[in-house]
């Protein structure tokens, strides 16, 4: 079994979900990364998305392009984000890593040296957010080989045969995009949402995790009621851009927030019980 | 990763992209989930209405009555003197209504918006002339229209940003990234994503996802079949070479595509070297930089070692993008068409030849494929005939040009 499906199936038997938090690699430094994961899984992270810095995040709100800015500035890049996961594994061999980005940081490194080197530092996974199946022809068979999961992003407007299709060619959990959007939108109908992931959960039997646009511990806690999972970037990332100038401050907040958001998904999962 | 490299010339008629959209290894659709169904509805509307005859009537009545077509062939006989080698002729798209090549492309999306029943119209635009040409058709047929441009091109080209604003439409400047027309474009997408169920997104080149760069190409591609018939009534024959300037690369599509299986007619594509290819300060990802994925679609781009895509430059805003068109990575890869590089200083050079000698005051989009042209002509035969695209005025161009000279206006 892959890190990621450990991770799922302990939080299945213990009644919990999947709290995900998501940070730009190199946001604000390079030596601000490590530590923050490590934070975050102290504070009840389950699993870690990782960004891979951009010079065009298309699919992307405002707060995390600028991460990926200020993480460009100092030349964070693909080779340096997986040597952040090595330092990461080096003290937790235990929480998978899931490489978050765009497809031309990996196609320039190529194919095959990137599933190597992810596979080598310890990457569980990774979600190409423009590749969708239909062009993954390639990348797919070599990441399944390596032990990678491909993570595929579902929209409100995916239909029912795209919903098959994902399950079937992805591993680890499927990411719901929860808006038609960009990342950290602020037009959230988590009614919507829930008939959504609901309709999913019967075409799939993989975790279905709920992003874009998770701002606070009541939404997580909601969210957790019908996901297997709660995906949150952008409210941390912003209080990156914050407190920039002091890293403590701003992984403190950080792990507030996570902190907040753990308490609620568990007591939403303790009273469905 | 490996890309397949099939044999230069297609055996049967050429009749690229394949049903996903791709010229070989390039093109394709590189999008987030979200613009996979809005895609799917537009290649299907597309398909659906490229043979549909009212449609083709009305693109037929618009491109004649409201841009002006056909653009005329003009044999700039003093120039090709001058320049003593091949005959040049002068394809003037630059007499299109709003003084480019755009609004062939403008029209024909703003009428498949109409029959989608979109009544928001997204554009990005680089030197203005793209958002111009949307901005037109949205006014004339009472769309919203909203226009990303970069903030850095908000600046150089306050002309058009001003004549988008008195055609109703709304002008955002992009604050991301280099500022200037990739950023413009990330934004579109970011809108559109946003927007998809009202919104018609109408891409100025022959770039993006799948259908963009074949359905531009086709809209575009009355350039090439005028000429091709106008060439023959004039001289009796085909042009030995056709030169087009690059930017994404719709005027040059448009004036190659019918000509691609007439394998005696050369075709250039001449890209922006800015200060020189060997600087680095440059648009020309087909003469300097390698295949990637961008916007949508792999082509080749100006990237840096780690894949991040790098600030280009070019005097001109037009061709100021670091990506190009899949089809033009595809023709480039096969041999088909060659492409070359001319620099800011040899683009003002033709711009002021052709204004001196002809009276005709081109872009400096334009300028590029006629100063390449002149120096092709030159190594050319008498006898021999060059058409070049000449795919917009350069009234916009008179401030940055007059500003570069030390002039004050």
């Amino acid at each position: 079994m892959s890190r990621i499906q450990n991770t799922f199936a302990a939080l299945r038997e213990s009644g919990r979900k999947a709290l995900i938090p998501f940070l730009t690699a190199g946001d604000p430094t390079a030596e601000f990364t490590v530590p923050c994961m490590h934070a975050m899984v102290a504070a009840g992270a389950d699993i870690i998305e990782l960004g891979i810095p951009f010079s065009d995040p298309m699919a992307d709100g405002p707060v995390i392009q600028r991460a990926s800015e200020r993480a460009l500035a100092h030349k964070m890049s693909l080779r340096k984000t997986l040597a952040l996961v090595e330092a990461f594994r080096r003290t937790d061999t235990v929480t998978p890593v899931v490489l978050m980005g765009y497809l031309n940081p990996i196609e320039s490194l190529g194919y095959r040296t990137f599933v190597e080197r992810a596979r080598e530092v310890g990457v569980d996974g990774a979600l190409t957010v423009d590749l969708p199946p239909e062009e993954s022809g390639e990348l797919l068979p070599l990441m399944l080989e390596a032990g990678l999961d491909p993570i595929f992003l579902l929209a409100p407007n995916s239909g029912p045969e795209r919903v098959q299709e994902m399950s079937d060619l992805g591993r680890g959990y499927l990411y719901y995009v929860s808006l038609k959007g960009v990342t950290g939108a602020s037009n959230l109908d988590l009614d919507d949402v829930e008939r959504r992931i609901r309709a999913i959960k019967e075409i799939s039997s993989l975790p279905v995790g709920v992003g874009f646009g998770v701002k606070n511990a009541e939404m997580a806690g909601t969210i957790a009621r019908f996901a297997d999972a709660v995906v949150v970037g952008s409210a941390l990332v912003s209080q990156i851009e914050a407190f920039q100038d002091s890293p403590d401050q701003a992984q403190a907040q950080i792990v507030d927030i996570l902190r907040a958001m753990r308490e609620a998904m568990d007591a939403s999962a303790a009273r469905d019980a | 990763m490996t890309l397949i490299k099939d044999s230069g010339r297609v055996s049967g008629p050429y009749n690229l992209p394949d049903e996903r959209g791709h010229f070989g290894p390039y093109g394709g659709i590189f999008v987030a989930e979200t613009l996979m169904e809005p895609l799917t509805e537009l290649r299907a509307a597309y398909e659906r209405y490229r043979t549909d005859p009212d449609f083709i009537a009305e693109l037929d009545h618009d491109l004649k009555h409201y841009v002006g077509r056909p653009s005329p062939v003009y044999h700039a006989a003093r120039l090709s003197r001058e320049v003593g080698g091949a005959q040049i002729y002068l394809k003037r798209e630059d007499l299109n209504h709003t003084g480019a090549h755009k609004v062939n492309n403008t029209v024909g999306q703003a009428l498949l918006a109409r029959r989608m029943n979109k009544p928001r119209i997204i554009a990005e635009t680089g030197a203005g002339q793209h958002g111009v040409a949307t901005a037109t058709v949205a006014a004339r047929l009472g769309l919203k229209c909203i226009v990303y441009m970069g903030a850095v091109d908000v600046e150089r080209q306050s002309l058009n940003v001003y004549r988008m604003k008195l055609l109703g439409a709304e002008v955002v400047p992009v604050e991301s990234g280099s500022r200037t027309l990739k950023d413009a474009l990330n934004e579109a997408l970011r809108d559109w994503v946003t927007h998809v169920d009202d919104t018609f997104y109408i891409i100025g080149t022959v770039a993006g996802p799948h259908p963009y760069p074949a359905m531009v190409r086709d809209f575009q591609s009355v350039i090439g079949r005028e000429a091709k018939q106008q060439m023959r009534e004039l001289t009796g024959r085909l042009p030995d070479a056709l030169v087009a300037c690059v930017g994404g690369g719709s005027n040059a599509i448009g004036l190659f595509h019918p000509f691609i299986d007439d394998g005696e007619v050369a075709m250039y594509g001449v890209e922006a070297a800015g200060d020189g290819i060997e600087t680095g300060r440059h648009s020309a990802p087909l003469s300097a930089g390698r295949p990637g994925v961008l916007h949508g679609n792999r082509t080749y781009l100006m990237e840096d070692e780690d894949g991040e895509i790098i600030e280009t430059h070019s005097i001109s805003a037009g061709l100021d993008y670091p990506g190009v068109g899949p089809e033009h990575a595809w023709l480039k890869d096969s041999g088909r068409a060659t492409y070359v590089g001319i620099t800011d200083a040899q683009a003002m050079e033709g711009f002021h030849t052709l204004t001196l000698t002809e009276g005709i005051i081109p872009a400096l989009e334009s300028s590029h494929a006629v100063a390449y042209a002149i120096q092709l002509a030159a190594t050319m035969r008498p006898d021999q005939q060059i058409l070049v695209n000449l795919s917009g005025r350069g009234d916009k161009d008179i401030n940055t040009i007059a500003t570069r000279e030390g002039i004050r206006l």
